[in-house]
Formats: structure tokens, sequence, C-alpha cells
């Protein structure tokens, strides 16, 4: 049978990797010309990859999650035997289309890779015997053999009297890239073991809404320039922090109402498939504190030197998605009760998620939550989106001793803060609003019924 | 949004209306055959995107939904006048003559260029933003030196008309009443800038301040835009100086396949586009007007789906340009640093073993 290896291309000038957002195939799919394959997320976008053949699904190589070089496997396909369709000589006869043998240039690195491009020889050998599934576990030991790698890379590794052969290789094919040497060369210095490196110190982790080189693959120092999500929240952190004065109140919650509440509903056959959870409640809790204190969502508008109130809420959810932070709202939030609150809040986080958050989305919140839960600790001193007057943040709901008539018992206590803008908001009506939220969430039931 | 001055001969709906200034001149069968043009340039566009997605690729500008403005237009051109088009004008690409795969050797960066210009009568694209403004009016004086019969239609967008380039091209063209007609797609993004932060006014009414008339035309109108560029350049042609077209359309696409339009735009507004589909509109009035049958349609759209393939082969026939060529046309003559920098990368390429 003949078999075909869909390469991972370069889908947007110049980028070195994507992840794996959705495969829309399974392996032993049969697939068409042009059939949508998997959607992946590069650093400009999320975008949906046609098969360039028609056959069976052979290989999926990564999973949901996994980031990909440029360049590195992403399906085989069984072609049943039959040349590729409207694909000539030359196609079936190299494995790496022309385009993916194209070298980046990446500045200061010099073209990647000599090797990348395969000999005449080696294509034959390709075209001759199916080629098995390169090994993509990011930490491949070197097997027999010269060790894989570009010329570049040998001098370096050669300039730092590094064996190649002890380096472990991270790149496609099980390729020693330079900051794998790079890696190799901190380590030995610092290691009596040359080469030695602890399994954890080489995974990558996040930040800033990207993928980072661990701890020993990564440059010694790396700047990452500031543009998208991270531009945005840092443009967002120091306006708010140089032009609003802010202040913070929190108080301790006694949550097992409110968690019972929640677990009741969960079982209510109004309520099948809705995603219910304590942010629901307290969204409900800072609208309905809202409603009863307006000042508190209010804004300080410098240029004409006014306060305005609003009389409607734009609840903002600070989101934690693989871009980074960003705040959607829910329009109009005041207006909802707990079923729809429900429904808003699952929509927006799925949006978020999903990376298909508009700036529509994101305009005109007037109040916000964060919700640190979920992270496992207790509280935050949140900073103000800028332009609002208020943020409440939420820490985890957990089992602590509370004294409940005059016992020490274990409940459910949260703990709340919330930020304040204190040009227009004072001590006082902070500690009313969020003494509010907390009654609220001490006795979710009764608050509902008297809305 | 649309305002009272749009010209337009044909309703979203397909159902002709009338205007003062125009009327359509097509007849039953030149319709048909400019509505297999644009399905063929959409599946253009749809083959080139999933080919870029591919890595077959490095870039593609997407067409979709300006497909009556570049048909529109393309079609009513007189086989010698000259056309300057940006990075997006495959219609007219198409109606020129351009060989289709020709058209994707620069997008597979194959090519620096594609196909002679003088043949077809088309410029190559110009990536620079607004620059082919000034080379059209150049060539449109030309023409008056020449005192030849021809007019020059070129393209730009929204984005570009915020450019020096087109302003002074502008202004060169009134004050020597050039035969050029600037052809503006207004698919209201300037990749993500709204075409509404770009210019206070329609863009059309700029046109008055340089000198010479703005017409805005329903640019999602095949027949409208045909009849509108069919006059510009016959007045051109005439000696009655440039004409500013606003083609009123809607990107429904990226802006390229390294954009992601759902950052900067919300679905509703491409919801709403949807309905003013340019082929949709066509198809409604050949069914309704000329009893266009079932079996008509599907021919064009296997002639469609057989052109895409054979383009797909096309492009991956392809062969790879000798690297130490990208020196070759730099300059018209030679030149001792280009002949320093092919001999640098002569000799990195034999120590680095390359063939």
């Amino acid at each position: 049978m003949s078999q075909e290896i869909f390469f991972l291309p370069d889908v947007g000038e110049g980028l070195i990797e994507a992840e794996i957002v959705t495969w829309k195939v399974n392996v032993g799919d049969v697939v068409v010309l042009n059939q949508p394959l998997v959607d992946v997320e590069t650093a400009k976008a999320v975008v949906e990859l046609p098969s360039p053949f028609a056959g069976t699904v052979l290989t999926l190589h990564g999973q949901v999650g996994d980031t990909m070089e440029v360049n590195q496997p992403l399906v085989t396909f069984d072609l049943g035997g039959e040349r590729a369709p409207h694909a000539n000589e030359k196609q079936v006869v190299h494995d790496v289309p022309d385009e993916q043998r194209r070298e980046p240039v990446l500045i200061g690195y010099g073209v990647a890779s000599e090797e990348g491009v395969p000999t005449r020889r080696s294509r034959r050998t390709v075209a001759n015997a199916a080629q098995p599934a390169p090994d993509l576990t990011a930490l491949s030991e070197p097997a027999g053999g010269p060790v894989r790698t570009t010329p570049p890379v040998r001098l370096l590794a050669k300039q730092y009297g590094i064996d190649l052969a002890t380096v472990p290789a991270t790149g496609p094919d099980g390729r020693v890239t330079r900051g794998d040497v790079e890696g190799a060369h901190r380590w030995a210095d610092q290691m009596p073991l040359r080469g030695f490196a602890p399994m954890e110190l080489h995974r990558a982790s996040r930040f800033v809404g990207r993928e980072i080189d661990s701890w020993s693959s990564g440059a010694r120092e790396e700047r990452i320039p500031v543009k998208g999500v991270l531009k945005a929240m840092a443009e967002a952190m120091v306006q708010s922090s140089t032009r609003q004065p802010q202040a913070a109140v929190w108080t301790r919650v006694d949550a097992t109402k409110t968690m019972e509440l929640l677990s009741g509903l969960k079982n209510h056959s109004d309520f099948p498939n809705i995603r219910l959870s304590p942010l629901t409640l307290v969204a409900l809790a800072v609208c309905d504190a809202a409603r009863h204190f307006p000042g508190i969502n209010s804004s300080f508008d410098d240029e004409n030197n006014e306060v305005i109130v609003r009389r409607y809420v734009n609840l903002g959810i600070a989101a934690d998605t693989p871009r980074g932070l960003v705040v959607p709202n829910i329009k109009d939030a005041d207006r909802l009760d707990l079923k729809s609150m429900a429904l808003e809040l699952s929509h927006l986080v799925e949006t978020a998620r999903n990376g298909t958050t508009t700036p529509d989305d994101m305009r005109g919140t007037t109040l916000t939550i964060t919700n640190v839960g979920p992270f496992g600790v207790d509280g935050a001193m949140a900073i103000l989106p800028p332009g609002t007057g208020a943020i409440v943040c939420v820490g985890r709901i957990a089992k602590a001793p509370w004294v409940f008539d005059d016992e020490i018992v274990v409940r459910h206590v949260a703990e709340l803060s919330m930020t304040f803008d204190h040009r227009q908001i004072d001590g006082a009506l902070a500690s009313q609003v969020i003494a509010h939220i907390g009654t609220f969430l001490e006795d979710p039931a009764a608050a509902l019924l008297a809305q | 949004m649309i305002d009272e001055e749009l010209v337009q001969l044909l309703t979203p709906e397909g159902e002709r209306v009338t205007h003062p200034d125009y009327a359509s001149s097509l007849t039953g069968e030149q319709i048909l055959s400019m509505y297999r043009d644009m399905v063929i340039v959409r599946r253009l566009c749809n083959e080139s995107t999933s080919l870029q997605r591919q890595g077959q690729l490095a870039l593609w500008a997407p067409i979709q939904g300006q497909e009556g403005a570049q048909i529109g237009a393309g079609r009513a051109l007189a086989p010698m006048d000259f056309t300057f088009p940006t990075y997006r004008e495959h219609g007219i690409a198409w109606c020129r003559g351009v060989p289709p795969e020709n058209l994707l050797r620069l997008f597979r960066a194959v090519s620096n260029g594609g196909w002679d210009p003088q043949k077809y009568r088309h410029h190559v694209p110009t990536i620079v933003l607004g620059n082919q403004v000034l080379n059209a009016v150049g060539y449109a004086m030309g023409i008056q030196r020449d005192g030849a019969d021809e007019a020059v239609l070129t393209f730009f967008g929204d984005g570009a008309s915020s450019q020096g380039d087109v302003l002074e091209g502008f202004v060169w063209a009134s004050s020597f009443n050039a035969p050029v007609v600037f052809f503006c797609q207004n698919n209201q993004f300037g990749i993500s800038t709204p075409s509404s932060t770009q210019s206070k006014v329609p863009l059309y009414r700029r046109a008055r301040g340089f000198g010479f008339p703005g017409v805005r035309v329903d640019g999602n109108d095949l027949l409208a835009c045909y009849e509108v560029t069919k006059a510009a350049l016959e007045n051109a042609r005439a000696g009655g100086g440039p004409t500013m077209i606003e083609a009123y359309t809607y990107r429904m696409g990226a802006h390229t396949t390294s954009d992601d339009p759902t950052r900067y735009r919300v679905d509703a507004e491409v919801e709403v586009w949807k309905h003013r589909d340019p082929i949709e509109r066509i198809k409604a009035l050949l069914v309704r007007e000329y009893h266009t049958k079932p079996v008509a349609f599907d021919a064009i759209n296997e002639e469609a789906e057989a052109f895409a393939l054979k383009l797909r082969d096309d492009v991956l026939a392809m062969g790879r340009p000798d690297p130490l060529s990208m020196f070759d046309n730099v300059y018209a003559e030679p030149h001792p640093l280009i002949d320093e920098g092919r001999r640098d990368m002569a000799e990195i390429r034999a120590s680095a073993g390359a063939n």
C-alpha cells in the first residue's frame, strides 16, 4: 500500500509551530481531498487544515493540546495502493512536499536544517518502504547511528565540547536542536554529570498565552514581544494602576447554603445539562448588590469631570484562556435569573476557551468578577479593569472551622474581596456592598426569593 | 449604511431596479457567462486557500464576496485597456486571460510575478499598498502622449485609500486629465481597521475634492459594476479624464490566510452580507428572467470542480526556482552589489554542499 504523510505546514508566513485544537477525523476514517482534518492554533489564528490526500487515515501524530513544530508529521494516510490522486510523479516520489522543504530562516539561527532536505537517495528509500511513524515523544533518546541535527548545531556542540549523542533531542524526527545543545551546555556547566538533566526540567510551560521553552532547553534569557492578549493585559493594568486609586475590602462567608442550593439544583429537572457553579450565584449576588447600591456600578470620567452611575450591569468575567487573560462581559446581566445566568456564563466561558471572544464581548464592562477559586487559592488582591468602579474576587470554597450557633462546626467557607476606585467609592459603600454579597451567598434561596 | 447614492441595478434578491444614469445592457448569455466567471473564480479561491493550508502556497488573499465587483469591472474592459491590480484581483486576472496557475506562482513563491504584463494587459500584483495607483496614472499619461484609444483601470481597497500614493495619483490624474479609472473595492476592512475609521466621508466623495467624479456602486451587483465601469472607461478613452468608482462590498473571508477575522468583527455582520452574495443574486436573476435550467448551473459547477483539480495538479508540478535566480530581476542592468550578493550566496551554498 502506498502511504503519504501530511506535514504540518507553515500556515502564516514564518510560523514555527501550531497547537492541535480539534481533530475532525479519526484513525481509520476515509477522507476525500480537501476534507477538514484538524483545527490548529498558531500564534496568529485558529485555522482549519484540509486534507491534501484522498485515502484512509492511518496515524494522527499528536493529541489535542500538543504543540507541533512546522514540518513535523501531522497525519499519515494510506492511499490504498494507488498513487496519490491528482498528484504527479514528483509528488509520489518525494516524501516532503516542496513547500515543507523550504528552510525557515530564523534571525540569528541561519537556515534551520540542511538535513531537512531529503537527498535523492533518501527520497527513494522512503518511497519504496512504508515509513514507520517517527518517534514523536518529546525526548526520544538518541538511537544508534549518527545523531540527526544541522551543521550549525554540530559546530556549536563542538565548540562547547559536548558529545551530541548524549544530548536529549526534542526536534522533529529526533533531531537535536540548537536549544537542546544550549541546554546541555548549561547543565554540563552546573552538574557533575554531562548531559544529565532531570526530566521535569524538559517540560515546556505556558506563559502569557504561549508555550515557552522548559527550564533546561530554553535560552538563558528570553525576550517575548509584547503584543496581542499580553499587550492588552499590560496596557489595561498600567492604565488602571496609574490612573485609578484603588482600595480593597474583604470578608469571609459561610457558603454552605450556596453549595447546598447548587447540589440541589443540579438534580432538578429544570437544570439538565446546565453548568451550575458557585460563580453563578456570585454573579447573581453582585448584580443584586448593584441594584441595592447603584453607586458601586459607577465609573469616573476624567475627561468630563463627572462620575457615571450605570443602572445596568455589564458583568465582566476574568477568564484564563489558552491565549491568556481575557475579560468578556455579560450584557445587562442584572436582568438575568438563575437559569439564564448559568447559561450565559457557560456560553461566555466556552467562547473564551475557544478563542472566539469578539472585541464587542469585551466592551463596556461595568463590574467584574474574578474567580481564583479554581486555582486553589483563598483570595487575591485584584486590580480594576480600567474604567470600571469595582472588581469582586472570589477564592476557593473549602471546608473550614466556623462558629455557628456558638459552636465550632465545619462549614464551607469562602473569602470574598473587592477592589474599588476610591475616587468615587468610599470604604463605607464598599463595605456595604461586600457585606450584601456575603449575605446573599450565606442564604441564596432567601435572597433570590426577595428579588 | 448603504446610502441612496449607491448605484444598483439588481437587488440582493435578484430583482431588477432602475437607475436614472445607468441601465443594464447585458444579454442573458453574457450574464450567464459572467456567472460562470464568478463561480470559477470563487472555486479558484477556495482551492488556493486549501493549498495554502496544505503548505503548498506561502500565502493567499481570499476574494469571496468580491466576485461581482471584479467580474463586473473585468468584463467591462476593452482588450487594449491596461489594468494595475493589488494582490486580491484574481477575478480581474481571470478576465484578462492570465493562466490561473501563473496567478499562483507568486503565492507559491516560485516567481516574482508570473506573467508578461504586456501580453495580458494586466500588471503583476503590487503588494506595496497603493503603489500601483501611481504606476497606473503614469501609464495613463503615457497613453495620452501616444494618443492611443486606451484607458487604464487600477484597483485598490478602502485601506489603501489612506495611502499617500493613492492620493498623489489622484492629484496627477486630475491635473493631467489622465485616462484612468480608479476602482476602489471598499470591502469594509483595511486588514482589521473598519473603513469608517479611515474615512469620515464615503470614499467616493473624496474624488470631488480632487476635481473628478466619484460614483458609489453596489459592489455585490455584477450588472451595476459592469455598467458603471464601462461608462467610466469610455469617458476616459473619450478624453473625459479620471473617475473614481467605489464598489461597496464586503470581504467575506480573511484578509489573507495569515489573518483571523473573528478577532475584529462580529458574526452577525457577516451573516447580513451573506444575504447580499453576488453570485446568488445573479443566479436568482437567471432563473427568474431567463429560465436558466438547473442543468446549466450543474455544468458550471462541474467545470469549476475540474478546473480546481487541474489547478492543484499544475501547482504541485511547479518546480523550485534556482535560489540564485532571486538576484536576476532586481535591476534591469548589471549592478555590482547584486553581483556580490549572488557570488556570496553561491559560495555559501557550495560550502554547505547544496546542489
